[in-house]
């Protein structure tokens, strides 16, 4: 590039603003080569400074690889840890630029463990470039990344067949990688796909054109990537955006704000808002202090509206031309991100363009083995895990198949305990039984019924040990209410076990599946006006969490009965405690099977020191306001 | 959509959706370039309603002098509140980058300093200028920038982040950090300083300066606090900065470029980075994720 001078500096702006991005990804395995490419892209295009380089020089004799040589892949390890193992544990995004364009790169690692690390860099990605050495050819871990990267939605590829130098540039290697990959990667779809041979360690066809492979007519990697067509053709673009941020500064001012997703919008134009369905026309699009005839995908804009329609955070404001689908329940591709495995009935925060809800998954359909593509059954699934699920929504999710458009179809599931981000999913389809299954709109609804028995619904939940009393709290607490003309119902594991729940074990999936039942019939019954008792061990929060958002805030009491184990475990009143030191139980709760306390439980009460009826009468005064 | 305006969409989407999942948001204001154009940012992402959050300045006492007449008069041209806040113990100890070494005097009146002032207000959500193209460590750093209580970042442990979607959920005592500039080059900043026409301090611009050389660099001489060694003598010079901090621990360049056009054509054609007139960067090996993981910017 040219010296630039202050007085072309309009001109040279003006070159910048039509400049595009494009965002990619580099991946390939352990020793592909693939931060030494990244150094040599950034130097080559003379995003390196004096100063850097100078660093650089230093840090190749105390860590490099390349002898006295510059060591480019220390340029782009940027963590400690990195650099004294030499490997790349996280994503890192490099900037550069050439005459034609702007990049964005993702570093991303190559080690199975760190799948989650590349997914994230792939997800805002348009471009791969998957390395591979040279020597080895298509390895297990080109498998996969090739398929986390198609999985992503990436359709561009660039093979970059790496160490050419190591062979001699040979012309039948290369020829043979190439083949090799073309049939694998035969179904999935790509947009394009180029390969070229590449030694990055001295540059060989990365920016010029190398000496060394006259029989190699395609472009160099500087070439490919200034002009490959990544925009990908709208076939439809019709306008959606997803409501961030409702603006209200003054009585005369609504403002919706949000980033548009697809299509463009004029003022003037039709929209409906999802997923209430409203329609009205576009008022203004404002921008700042200035208001725009008509705004592109991608663009981060305010609309306002010009009917008094209902807009919140999380809505999707479309064209009432080709509205998207309004769905609660979908079969999605779940890559799982978390130590602590994912578990069906489990509910989770969901996260879909600007929306959150509550969501479960309901069945793993089956899972997808990494490395080979082939379906395998699955109970749970653990950390870099693929599978094809089901889920269910609390509440309906307009959206977008993720092959349609990634920000409308691509959500996490973020842990309601932890609050890590613990899923990451494409949408595929809605799954039809949700649309066609309406709910019946009742006439004669909870507050009716409630009426009619003159009472409060709720639900009072005992949680504790076995053997802590809860069940002989319960029946003294439901004989009291009884007495006074209440209508009660209580649930414990005896009565259900040994019907609704009899093809259920004690495995932390099956314990999950448990209560997720026992809270639905307990919905149900609170539905119907009755005061329900349930008397659960229930041991983990993240269920106890699940069973109280069913309910509305002041319907749910959950009591804690901590009796301490050495207590239970003298009762033993069905002698479960002496099996299970025999190890003759398996799973079983305060043995060898955690009890999660209760954070914030509404009452906690104690058989150890009070008489099963001294707490059956707390109880009562709290839920009768006495 | 070109470079900018892309640019532009992503950070006033990242400065929506972490207000929308923040119970007390606030933004770093620390008088620099890179503040001023993440000041500007929100103001787009909020009108005609002002940004919703307090900016707050971590003051060392060591800044400029033109530093601190330029936060006045933007506070006052905002119309938005600014906290300020000094670490009244390292003040009180007489903390100060000569006698303490920069190391030590960053922790106290920086990181420890942004520490109480976080906790002090209980800001959950905490806007910050960084980009990724600064610094090897920040090049690996997530936009929404997960801290544990006692405000630690674990280069190890960060949240996937996937898409365009942000987990704004935490636990009590947990933070998070949000970079909407990420993605952005020093010659975006500049660029977009320019075209949008936002007043800088103007440091940035080339100007004769009293100046002393130390270590090869050019340290300017602000005020009196500055000891002045046997055999140096502060002499003028055409100078200018490219990254503001405290006076004694930026390094300011020699430049002629008096106005906008020309820093950036010389940024265009510069052979070193910008970080380097930051003298706390090279203090210690990786020091610049260590003082991260402690809870600096």
């Amino acid at each position: 590039m040219a010296e630039l001078h202050a007085k072309n500096i309009v001109e040279y702006l003006e070159e910048q603003r039509q400049k595009e991005t494009l965002r990619f990804i580099t991946c390939g395995s352990v020793d592909d080569g693939k931060s030494t490419l990244i150094g040599r892209l950034l130097y080559e295009s003379k995003c390196i400074f004096d100063d850097q380089l100078k660093a650089l020089e230093t840090e190749s004799k105390r860590y490099g690889t390349q002898g006295e040589k510059i060591d480019f892949a220390l340029l782009v390890d940027g963590l400690e840890a990195e650099r004294e193992q030499g490997i790349t544990i996280d994503v890192a995004y490099r900037f550069f630029s050439t005459d034609r364009r702007r990049y964005i790169v993702a570093d991303t690692p190559g080690h199975e463990q760190y799948t989650r690390n590349m997914a994230t860099g792939a997800s805002t990605a348009q471009m791969a470039v998957l390395l591979i050495d040279s020597r080895k050819g298509i390895l297990p871990q080109t498998r996969r990344h090739h398929r986390i990267v198609t999985m992503m939605g990436i359709r561009h590829i660039v093979l970059a067949v790496n160490k050419m130098d190591l062979m001699g540039f040979e012309q039948s290697v290369f020829d043979r990688i190439e083949a090799d990959y073309r049939e694998f990667a035969k179904d999935a779809n790509l947009t394009t796909l180029q390969a070229i041979p590449l030694a990055a360690v001295s540059g060989d066809n990365v920016l010029k054109r190398s000496e060394n492979t006259p029989w190699y007519k395609g472009p160099t990697l500087f070439d490919h990537m200034d002009t490959v067509t990544v925009t990908e053709v709208a076939t439809r673009a019709a306008f959606r955006m997803p409501v961030q941020w409702v603006s209200r500064p003054n009585l005369n001012y609504r403002g919706f704000c949000g980033r548009i997703a697809e299509g463009s919008v004029k003022t003037g134009d039709a929209v409906r808002v999802l997923p209430s369905g409203k329609t009205t026309t576009v008022k203004s699009i404002d921008f700042f202090e200035d208001q725009l005839p008509e705004a592109e995908a991608g663009a981060s804009i305010t609309l306002t509206l010009n009917d008094e329609v209902d807009v919140s955070r999380g809505d999707l404001i479309v064209t009432t031309d080709h509205p998207p689908e309004v769905a609660d329940q979908f079969q999605v591709k779940l890559l799982w991100l978390s130590e602590e495995p994912l578990v069906p009935g489990r509910s989770y925060w969901l996260k879909v363009h600007a929306k959150e809800v509550s969501a479960t998954v309901m069945e793993i359909k089956h899972r997808e083995d990494i490395n080979t593509g082939s379906h395998l059954a699955a109970k749970v699934l653990n950390l870099n895990e693929i599978a094809v699920v089901t889920i269910s929504t609390t509440h309906p999710v307009a959206f977008e198949p993720y092959t349609v458009n990634r920000t409308l179809g691509g959500f996490v599931f973020i842990d309601k305990l932890s609050c890590a981000t613990v899923g990451a999913g494409m949408i595929e389809f809605a799954l039809r039984r949700s649309t066609n299954i309406h709910w019946q709109s009742l006439e004669v609804g909870k507050a009716q019924r409630a009426l009619l028995k003159n009472q409060t619904p709720r639900c009072i939940w005992l949680t504790g040990l076995s053997g802590s009393g809860k069940s002989t709290v319960a029946n003294q607490l439901e004989k009291r209410l009884h007495a006074e003309g209440r209508h009660t119902y209580m649930l414990d594991g005896d009565n259900v076990r040994h019907g609704l729940n009899r093809d259920l074990g004690f495995t932390d999936a099956d314990r999950v599946e448990n209560l997720r039942r026992v809270a639905e019939v307990a919905k149900l019954m609170v539905e119907a006006g009755l005061i329900v008792i349930v008397s659960f061990i229930s041991p983990f929060r993240a269920e106890r969490r699940a069973a109280r958002d069913l309910f509305a805030p002041e319907e749910f009491v959950e009591i804690h009965v901590s009796t301490p184990i050495a207590e239970c475990e003298k009762r033993d009143v069905k002698g479960l405690y002496a099996k299970a030191r025999k190890g003759e139980l398996k799973n079983f709760t305060g043995i060898d099977s955690p009890y999660e306390v209760p954070e914030n439980p509404e009452m906690v009460i104690d058989t150890s020191t009070k008489s099963p009826e001294e707490c059956a009468l707390e109880v009562w005064r709290l839920i009768e306001g006495k | 959509m070109n470079h900018y305006k892309q640019l532009e969409a992503e950070a006033i989407e990242i400065i929506r959706e972490a207000v929308a999942g923040s119970r007390k948001p606030v933004m770093m204001y620390s008088i620099g370039k890179d503040s001023s154009v993440m000041l500007h940012l929100a103001r787009k992402a909020f009108y005609p309603a002002p940004p919703p959050f307090p900016l707050l300045h971590i003051d060392t006492t060591w800044k400029f002098q033109e530093m601190y007449a330029h936060r006045k008069k933007m506070a006052e041209e905002s119309g938005m509140e600014l906290i300020v806040h000094t670490n009244q113990e390292g003040k009180k100890a007489g903390i100060n980058p000569f006698t303490h070494g920069s190391s030590y005097y960053t922790d106290v009146m920086k990181t420890q300093g942004l520490r109480q002032a976080l906790d002090h207000h209980g800001f959950d959500v905490v806007f910050g200028g960084a980009r990724r193209d600064e610094e090897k460590s920040r090049a690996k750093e997530r936009i929404f920038s997960f801290r544990s209580a006692g405000h630690r970042w674990d280069p190890k442990l960060q949240r996937p982040e996937l898409w365009n979607l942000y987990n704004t959920r935490m636990r009590p005592g947990e933070t998070i950090r949000v970079f909407p500039l990420s993605n952005w080059t020093e010659l975006d900043i500049w660029q977009y300083l320019h075209v949008e026409k936002i007043p800088i301090v103007p440091l940035y611009f080339a100007k004769e300066r009293p100046v002393v050389i130390r270590n090869g660099q050019l340290i300017m001489v602000d005020d009196n606090r500055i000891p002045i060694e046997p055999g140096e003598k502060p002499q003028m010079r055409m100078i200018r900065f490219r990254t503001l901090g405290c006076y004694p621990l930026t390094a300011a360049i020699d430049s002629p470029a008096t106005t906008m056009e020309e820093i950036i054509a010389e940024t265009f054609n510069t052979v070193s980075s910008e970080r380097q007139g930051r003298l706390i960067d090279s203090d210690q090996p990786g020091s610049m994720e260590k003082k991260k993981q402690e809870g600096y910017f």
